[in-house]
């Protein structure tokens, strides 16, 4: 099998024996990169220089026998991350030529770790999107079927890891984005509990509701990522400073007389027929494994979209404001005045997805309409979360598809926006409350393509978040399948 | 009519985005969709709930006032489209 198939436990494996080096590793990666990139278009930035010399440095390490969990494994970094001296573009034009002065705290820790760096993947302009086509860098088209989106806007991202372009990535995820791609794609995603995970250096699109999570080929390979990114940062205030467990030892405990519960609210009209049939296999899975499944309530679920296409957008039209053609990035060259230089540059600089939503947040949040709409999604924020406090009072972990619908066609919801918003509906909420949530393969459609189960827990909970799926993973009758490309 | 072309043309400017017309007609009809949408949120009764703005509670979070190395003017500038002798550069501001 060639080494870039491999999952990053059974490369640790085969680096640590010696049967493999990172050398040899990264350069299958990158020769797999080569004679797809073509058709998949996953990366905006590859990094292959710098990547060889890393893979080289780590070789060295493994072989002293002074290697850490990543050492030598290359992953691949959603280009809304800052990495130092590598350029990082949002996927906008503003951002086109912004090379970074300073890395990610989650870049500068996977280095740390001793990880290769494969280069920076394609994305929705400033993460806002759910397929991937709102970049100003191309299409990123999904590894089952080239003809449909991989989802977004960490689209780049689950398509490296589904194409075996990278090992794994890191995404990011404000309302889905980690979790629903992943989904789409057949592999791993998780959005950590806000504040677990650091924002410094990620360009921050909501900040009440972004976080960084991995995406990997299995849910083993997530608890080493997530061992590797977790913990308080000082440079940014809004990560905690609780300890963080060891995700990889609760992978292997049973869950026998583990509550599951099913919120009859996920389990609507429009829901796939394939995919509400590949969760109910999943259910029973758990259930052969000794875990009870009960009906919970998430009653205000059907106001998650409203509440959060308010929020997020109006966190935007703040975090956005920056861009303004002074300090980074594009700048229109015909201002006359500085007022008109900013409103040029903005202009041109961003696409109209952002357009979109900077005018949706900036009406919300303006003068006369603040009460009516930021406030009165804010309180309703409220009661979703509750609704979760009370649904985790009943059970460990929450059960539902993440996406309605296996992947759409590309192009086919881009001149409808509020059609695009709808498709977000099952990953929203755990933005919203501030709890974590995974995506895990359960199934594929008769046309083959990849179906995806979410699982969520309370607040800090990524252990049971990670043990469920992964007494799933172990035991599930589905096959292992790659894309065939 | 949730918003006028006009009013899109004011929050564009409180935006500083500067829309042809053919965008200003394409953004009301789609702001006038999308905020029909949100009127499902009228039918929730938030009667004394307090709004939410933080996913975890957290008190202020204070720091040493200590004096720490910073990235330096010459890297601070780097990507700026416009600078010279150290500052940042900007059209003309005062007449």
């Amino acid at each position: 099998m060639e080494p870039n198939r491999l999952t990053i436990h059974e490369l640790q494996e085969r680096l640590r024996d010696g049967s493999l080096t990172s050398a040899e590793v990264t350069e299958s990666v990158y020769r797999r990169i080569a004679s797809l990139e073509e058709r998949v278009h996953a990366y905006i930035t590859l990094t292959e220089e710098a990547a060889t010399q890393q893979a080289c440095a780590a070789d060295k390490l493994i072989r002293a026998g002074t290697g850490g969990p990543l050492t030598g494994i290359p992953i691949a970094i959603k280009d809304v991350l800052c990495t130092q001296g590598v350029r990082t573009t949002c996927g906008s034009r503003i951002l086109e030529d912004f090379v970074p002065p300073y890395d990610a705290t989650v870049v500068r820790k996977l280095k740390d770790a001793g990880a290769v760096f494969v280069g920076k993947t394609n994305m929705d302009e400033f993460a806002m999107g759910s397929s991937t086509e709102t970049s100003r860098f191309g299409i990123t088209k999904n590894p089952w079927d080239l003809e449909r989106i991989p989802g977004g806007s960490s689209g780049g991202s689950a398509a490296a890891v589904a194409a075996d372009e990278c090992m794994a990535s890191l995404g990011t995820d404000t309302g889905g984005s980690i979790r629903q791609p992943a989904a789409l794609c057949g592999v791993v995603g998780l959005k950590p509990t806000y504040g677990r995970v650091s924002r410094f250096g990620m360009v921050a699109f909501a900040s009440s509701l972004d976080q960084i999570g991995p995406i990997t080929k299995d849910v083993e390979d997530c608890a080493i990522m997530m061992n590797a990114i977790s913990g308080h940062d000082t440079s940014d205030a809004t990560s905690v400073p609780t300890k963080v467990p060891d995700y990889r030892a609760c992978l292997s405990r049973d869950i026998e007389g583990w509550t599951v519960g099913i919120p009859k609210e996920y389990f609507v009209e429009g829901v796939d027929p394939e995919i509400r049939a590949s969760i109910d296999t999943a259910i029973k899975t758990l259930e052969g494994l000794g875990a009870r499944c009960l009906d919970v309530s998430l009653p205000h679920t059907e106001y998650c979209i409203a509440t959060y296409y308010i929020i997020a957008p109006s966190e935007a039209s703040s975090n956005l404001a920056r861009f303004d053609g002074v300090r980074y990035g594009f700048r229109a060259p015909d201002g006359e005045s500085l007022l008109d230089m900013y409103k040029k540059t903005r202009s041109s600089g961003f696409g109209a997805e952002v357009k979109r939503r900077i005018m949706i947040g900036t009406y919300s949040l303006s003068s006369g309409y603040y009460d009516a709409y930021y406030k009165k999604a804010s309180q309703v924020r409220a009661l979703i979360r509750d609704d979760f406090d009370r649904a985790f009072t009943k059970c460990d972990v929450v059960l539902t598809p993440t996406t309605p619908t296996p992947a759409f066609r590309i192009g086919e919801k881009m001149d409808d926006p509020l059609q695009m918003y709808l498709y977000d509906i099952f990953t929203l909420s755990t933005n919203l409350a501030g709890v974590p949530g995974i995506s895990v393969p359960c199934g594929y459609t008769k046309g083959g393509l990849p179906i995806g189960v979410q699982f969520m827990a309370g607040q800090f909970q990524e252990e049971k978040l990670l043990q469920v799926p992964s007494a799933y993973e172990k035991n599930s009758a589905l096959e292992k399948r790659k894309p065939d490309l | 009519m949730k918003i006028t072309t006009q009013e899109v043309g004011y929050v564009a400017h409180l935006a500083r985005l500067e829309l042809s017309e053919d965008e200003k007609g394409t953004l009301t009809s789609q702001l006038n969709n999308i905020l029909m949408y949100m009127d499902i949120l009228n039918g929730v009764d938030t009667e004394g709930t307090e709004p939410m703005t933080h996913a975890i509670s957290l008190g202020n979070v204070f720091r040493e006032d200590a004096e720490k190395k910073s990235i330096g003017v010459e890297m601070a500038l780097a990507n700026a489209p416009e600078g010279e002798m150290g500052f940042f550069g900007v059209p003309k501001i005062i007449e």
